[in-house]
């Protein structure tokens, strides 16, 4: 549905983005990561035709970015959206519906899936940051999108309007929208996506599944076990572990020797109280992309 | 087309919102009824009929009044926004720069439309309450009605067009102010003062009536002295009229109606979000 081949764009001799390949299929979920300034809204305003690319190529739905084509098949949420505060969420979401095509009278449902239904003809104005995302998200929902560009959509959301949000994508990918989103928010997008993408000072230095990230990255697992009162000494000699505190013992290694360290502990049996695996988290993984790509 | 409509409408009650529609209606209807009470006087040295005089003085109001209207309006239209930060997104729907452009001019110009109308009506309404034989000004008000709506279709283009180049609102107030102030009032006193100057020479025969012309609230008053033949009850540029015909005036006065919105439109699209 999106395809970025080669994309580099320059701004006053600086390269924002610098030879970004990057794919987004249909019903599929990829999380763009990055530090400010990295090129995440960069990209996205070239894949959405607002800014045009340096050099490379980009098609949206087999057309180019900004053709009527691939703009009637994107739908975006900006970071921090914005809407005039003196019109209402349903006339806000009425004009948008019109300017697809669509008819006026769904703003209603639409502000009502987002759990704006109660302030729908109050003014923007009046609303909180969080209810303007909600608009933002309402009016990315118009007209089934196959392609949605999300900049930091969970900004100023509370948890459980987040969950909310993440169920409402989920929906989306099911019935085939492609999503490419930008978050800071790593452990959310961690269970919520199925690529990550990460880009660091324009380039595009990781782009793959989680599961597959962690493989290349080969970083230690953090093993962490609760010996029974009064073993903790014995348990961290025999593991040669590093004691924690009076019960807990970290143990790292590599993927690789994972299971022989569980076997070993398995083997203390009843020194043992309890076992907890770590993977590395995607702060983890992030950190040693973006340090790699830097050195 | 529907989407120019639709934002047509959103543009309509914003300008309700923000007071604009309240702020033009009563704007004009202040100054018409002011120009009314003045007006009345001079009716019997030049023998016309009230309404007539009445639209004479009208074309002087309108002729500050109208402009400055319309650039009040729209300085804020691409700047606004920019500021706002709503740009980037509707820039994403599948409507072009220009439909954006045309959707908030046709709510601004039915602002403005209200406005003259409401403001013209309680002068001929006083026209007609100070005596009879108004009804002969009627065509000339007519005119005075559709040509005040073309200046101001003029400055609300060329209105969007510094919003554009400006991209903040600040920059952009400051800039309509400007322009209407060496359009409509400078202009005016530095053609006066080189006529002085030239003493009838060449530049007052040849160069200073295509010079009003080239003026859009120039050729607006032209047209309006010229048409009505009451460019004896006005002071001023009247001599000139006499030696342009009003089809010109009125030529300059569309021309500039499309080239201020092809501004528009050129400066938008070099507007990145």
């Amino acid at each position: 549905m999106l395809t970025c081949t080669q994309v580099t764009k320059d701004y006053a001799g600086v390269r924002a983005l610098c030879d970004v390949t990057l794919d987004v299929a249909p019903g599929e979920r990829v999380a763009l990561l990055g530090h400010n300034g990295a090129g995440k809204s960069t990209l996205m305003k070239i894949v959405l035709g607002l800014i045009p690319a340096t050099s490379g190529r980009v098609t949206v739905a087999g057309a180019g970015p900004g053709s009527r084509t691939a703009r009637e098949a994107a739908a975006y949420l900006p970071e921090n959206a914005a809407f005039h505060p003196a019109l209402t969420g349903r006339e806000q979401i009425a004009l948008y519906l019109r300017l697809r095509g669509e008819a006026a009278a769904k703003a209603g449902a639409l502000l009502e899936r987002v759990g704006l239904g109660a302030a729908a003809d109050r003014r923007i104005g009046t609303y909180s940051k969080g209810m303007r995302q909600r608009v933002g998200l309402a009016q990315a929902l118009i007209g089934r999108p196959r392609l949605m560009v999300l900049d930091e959509p969970t900004s100023g959301l509370d948890p459980v309007s987040r969950r909310e949000f993440y169920a409402i994508l989920d929906e989306l990918a099911r019935a085939g929208a492609a999503i490419l989103l930008s978050s800071h928010a790593l452990t959310e997008v961690e269970a919520r996506t199925d690529r990550i993408a990460i880009l660091s000072k324009g380039r595009l230095v990781a782009n793959d599944t989680l599961g597959a990230l962690r493989r290349e990255a080969g970083l230690p697992i953090q093993i962490e076990v609760a010996a029974r009162p009064g073993t903790v000494g014995e348990v961290a000699e025999r593991l040669s572990g590093t004691r924690v505190n009076g019960v807990r013992v970290a143990l790292h290694c590599g993927p690789d020797d994972k299971l022989a360290r569980l076997g070993q502990i398995a083997g203390l049996g009843g020194l043992i109280e309890d076992v907890e695996v770590m993977p590395p988290s995607l702060e983890d993984l992030y950190t040693h992309f973006s340090r790699r790509a830097g050195e | 087309m529907s989407r120019v409509i639709a934002g047509a409408g959103a543009e309509m009650r914003i300008a309700m919102r923000n007071r604009w529609v309240a702020i033009a209606v009563a704007m004009m209807a202040l100054f018409a009824l002011v120009l009314s009470a003045a007006g009345s006087a001079p009716t019997g040295r030049v023998g016309a009929d009230a309404l007539s005089v009445t639209v004479a003085s009208l074309t002087s109001l309108a002729v500050y009044l109208v402009p400055l209207l319309a650039l009040l309006m729209s300085f804020d239209a691409v700047a606004g926004e920019v500021e706002r930060g709503t740009l980037p997104l509707i820039l994403t729907y599948p409507v072009s720069r220009a439909e954006i452009l045309a959707g908030k001019f046709l709510a601004h110009l039915a602002v403005l439309a209200l406005a003259l109308a409401v403001g013209y009506g309680v002068a001929a309404a006083a026209a007609f309450a100070a005596g009879p034989g108004a009804a002969a000004g009627l065509a000339a008000l007519a005119r005075l009605g559709a040509t005040s709506l073309a200046l101001g279709a003029v400055f609300l283009g060329v209105g969007y067009a510094l919003s554009a180049l400006a991209r903040r609102p600040g920059a952009a107030a400051g800039l309509v102010i400007g322009l209407w102030l060496v359009l409509v009032v400078l202009y005016d006193l530095g053609l006066l003062a080189a006529v002085v100057a030239d003493g009838g020479g060449g530049f007052t025969t040849q160069v200073f009536p295509w010079l009003l012309l080239a003026n859009p609230a120039d050729a607006f008053r032209l047209y309006n002295l010229a048409a009505s033949g009451a460019a004896g009850v006005a002071a001023g540029i009247g001599g000139a009229a006499q030696t342009i015909p009003p089809a010109w005036a009125l030529g300059s006065l569309l021309a500039w109606v499309a080239g201020g919105f092809a501004l528009a439109i050129l400066a938008f699209r070099r507007v990145t979000p």
